[in-house]
């Protein structure tokens, strides 16, 4: 029996280990949604290319998009760009969420590199980022047909994120009939 | 002669010295401190205990009062204008982790998720004492009671500690 129990700070041991290596390769600053199931907070703001046409929370309902937050002071913001240019090229609807920017800099910048956004809204104060949670640049919400936010993810969008967090999320959404 | 010049150059060195630590100081100092104006000095106090008592989500361990981030920046703005919209404290932090999450405080609420959280310590201390007390009781076992010998085996003991060098061979140990 004595001998069973001096394996007890091994197994505690290999528990720890086990512990750790799961937390290995996951970044600490990222944060889950606080609003995940809940709607898209109430908001009323114009578009970048026209800053006459005004947008509200509605024109999240009726199909399921991806909402990305981004800026041109934003570095990886233009280290993702050319994947949304991708993603957007495959039917993907992205809506542009244009935070804290000045709106002919934005502008520049998408007609530099590709313009993947179905409609950019243009955040001047960053009232939406705010309310959505925003704390960096850039970040992707996942939206769906009823305007409820469903997931967040912090950082680049690339591959390896799409295939595994969002592309099955979504099309687990596209498949329930709304 | 060169003893003065030695004089003037370490003066210079002294106030250059003095500058560069105050620019540096300084600096941060101005970096993250916008000033607000309050009507009331409770006012100011809820201001200044609120935004030290609230992560900055970015930070990963900085108060808004502390912390340059723009984030945190925007947060301090918006609970400044909640407070003098009168807003209570309560519905201040609220606002801010329905948006945040839990993270935003420093003292995380008590539930399922966040159990490990406040117990684990507690646990682990309560496992070592555990170790600690069981390991002692069995030292302090074996220490108060020795192992029990026979009336041969006494009389075997008393004689070889009344003599001189007794060889090995001519008692052999009897194994218990």
């Amino acid at each position: 029996m004595r001998r069973v129990v001096l394996f007890i700070p091994l197994l505690l041991a290999l528990l720890l280990g086990l512990l750790l290596y799961y937390g290995v390769g996951k970044d600490p600053t990222t944060l889950e949604s606080a609003l995940l199931g809940d709607p898209v907070p109430a908001f009323t703001l114009p578009t970048l290319h026209d800053p006459q046409q005004m947008l509200d929370q509605h024109f999240f309902k009726g199909q399921v998009s991806l909402l990305n937050v981004w800026a041109t002071w934003c570095p990886a913001c233009m280290a993702e760009h050319p994947y949304l240019v991708d993603l957007a090229a495959q039917g993907v609807r992205i809506v542009g969420l244009n935070y804290k920017d000045d709106r002919d800099a934005a502008k520049q910048w998408l007609i530099k590199r590709g313009d993947p956004y179905v409609q950019n809204l243009f955040d001047a104060q960053g009232q939406l980022g705010f309310d959505l949670g925003v704390y960096g640049a850039p970040e992707t919400y996942l939206i769906d047909a009823e305007g409820r936010v469903r997931y967040r993810h912090v950082g680049v969008v690339n591959d390896a994120v799409w295939a595994q967090e969002i592309q099955p999320l979504m099309l687990q959404l596209n498949q329930v009939p709304q | 002669m060169k003893q003065s010049l030695s004089f003037t150059f370490s003066i210079w060195h002294r106030c250059l010295g003095i500058m560069l630590m105050a620019a540096v100081w300084i600096a941060p100092l101005q970096a993250a401190i916008e000033t607000y104006q309050f009507d009331h000095v409770v006012q100011e106090k809820r201001f200044q205990s609120l935004t030290a008592e609230l992560r900055c989500p970015k930070c990963q361990n900085q108060n808004i009062a502390d912390s340059n981030a723009p984030i945190a920046k925007d947060m301090r703005a918006v609970v400044y204008k909640e407070i003098k919209a009168g807003l209570s404290d309560k519905e201040i932090v609220d606002g801010l982790v329905n948006r945040f999450g839990d993270f935003v405080l420093y003292k995380p609420p008590l539930n399922r998720y966040t159990f490990l959280l406040w117990f684990a310590p507690l646990l682990f201390v309560l496992i070592g004492l555990a170790a600690v007390v069981s390991l002692a009781r069995r030292a302090g076992r074996d220490a108060v009671t020795p192992p029990r010998l026979s009336a041969a085996e006494r009389e075997r003991l008393a004689r070889l500690l009344s003599e001189d060098a007794a060889s090995p061979a001519a008692n052999p140990v009897k194994p218990e």
